[in-house]
């Protein structure tokens, strides 16, 4: 039976989006490890499930994607009925899917691409045996705390970032926070009182646990 | 519906895009980026990251292009053109997937090329040629991708044209004007399937506005 596989790596942020969705959901899955030291991500065989050569790749049945968003977007809709459901309560409003959506392009265009390279200067860097450059960490969280100071914003009025429930919009950002608690940059969402409880709300759920495992 | 923003701004140009292949009534608002209305208190007030675009339809504010084309694709899913596939999950999944692969693999490299060949000469300063360089060769690496995957396809995400391919338009739009054109030119999938985009209604409304001068090096 071909069932659900993931592609990819355990540690990866664009990995355990994928995984997070499929715990929230209770669906079963194999990770298919994917060597991303030995460069595994780059050789034929793993292209041919992501000619871009990035984890994580996806395969439910017959269908066969790549780019965390898109895979999650995809479970979420296609398990609709399962497990936590990820999109706003009333499916058929349009405005609580516009605003999701918007949120979720938020994460993607402007919470992410820093998150990452701060993620990526004190965390994966040292994995590879490189050092953390402060100068590039004090640009990327000056710019950071400005994104979270309009999440701060937000969640003073909602409780999560698409209203009142939780969605995509903040499973998404999940991974690379639990990354930065674990860092100096845990300032910038501590500091920041709604966004403090949100932190805390989205990593305590169970399904965050358990990709921490 | 209200779009505030600039016909020049390849952001704003996808939403344009959208709602004509929607056939859709809309305002542009103009807000003028040189004059950095888009900072001012009452425009944050519409989107505090201070971009354009925004769309204000009735009680509904909306930024970020591409959650509003994605709104505009889905309420008016009935008409115009079949921009996301939504009648079948596997074929709507797809479409998703080669937009974010716009969001994170195209649109990173094509933008800091714009960005250094026409922004920024604008602003009076010289552009970093190592980022242009960088930038073009990563670009070509993705329409190496492209140019087998349009091999297969007509468009990226299928045989249909969707939102994944508009969400490339506008910035490619640009590049073509630049001395680089040759990326896209060199590669025959991809230079018929940027030779089909540029022949659609909708973008014959839109690219006269696409009106920044480029640096042609």
């Amino acid at each position: 039976m071909a069932g659900i596989k993931v592609f990819g790596h355990a540690a990866s942020i664009s990995t355990r989006r994928v995984l997070l969705t499929l715990h929230e959901k209770n669906l079963d899955f194999e990770l298919v490890h994917v060597d991303l030291k030995d460069g595994e991500h780059k050789k034929e065989s793993f292209l041919s499930h992501n000619p871009f050569g990035k984890v994580p790749a996806f395969e439910d049945g017959d269908l066969k994607l790549f780019e965390s968003r898109a895979i999650t977007q995809y479970i979420a809709h296609r398990y609709e009925g399962q497990g936590t459901n990820l999109l706003q309560p009333d499916s058929k409003n349009l405005a609580h899917y516009a605003i999701m959506a918007m949120g979720m392009q938020v994460e993607a265009h402007q919470f992410d691409p820093l998150a990452s390279k701060l993620a990526w200067e004190h965390v994966f860097k040292l994995i590879y045996g490189l050092t953390t450059d402060q100068a590039v960490v004090a640009e990327e969280e000056a710019k950071l705390a400005k994104v979270l100071d309009v999440y701060e914003a937000r969640l003073k009025e909602f409780k999560y970032l698409a209203g009142d429930t939780f969605t995509l919009t903040d499973l998404h950002h999940i991974p690379a926070v639990q990354y930065l608690l674990e860092t100096p940059t845990k300032k910038l969402f501590t500091e920041r009182p709604h966004v403090n409880k949100w932190v805390a709300e989205i990593t305590k759920r169970p399904a965050s646990q358990k990709i921490l495992q | 519906m209200k779009v505030y923003g600039d016909g020049m701004s390849a952001c704003v140009a996808r939403v344009l895009l959208c709602l004509h292949e929607k056939e859709t009534e809309f305002e542009l608002v103009p807000v003028d980026l040189f004059a950095c209305h888009h900072k001012l208190p009452s425009f944050l007030s519409m989107n505090p990251f201070g971009q354009v675009p925004v769309l204000q339809d009735e009680d509904l504010t909306l930024f970020e292009s591409r959650a509003i084309t994605a709104y505009i694709a889905e309420k008016h899913k009935d008409k115009g053109t079949d921009l996301t596939r939504h009648a079948d999950a596997k074929e709507a999944a797809i479409v998703k997937l080669w937009s974010e692969v716009e969001s994170h693999h195209f649109n990173p490299a094509i933008s800091a090329v714009i960005h250094h060949l026409i922004v920024v000469p604008l602003q009076g300063k010289t552009p970093d040629a190592a980022i242009v360089e960088e930038n073009l060769e990563k670009l070509g690496k993705v329409l190496d991708v492209y140019e087998e995957k349009l091999g297969k396809t007509k468009y990226l995400a299928g045989d249909s044209y969707t939102l994944a391919d508009l969400y490339h338009v506008p910035y490619t739009y640009y590049f073509m004007k630049t001395g680089h054109a040759g990326l896209v030119n060199d590669r025959p999938n991809v230079k018929a399937w940027w030779e089909d985009l540029c022949s659609r209604p909708a973008f014959l409304k839109v690219s006269p506005g696409l009106t920044v001068a480029p640096a042609t090096n």
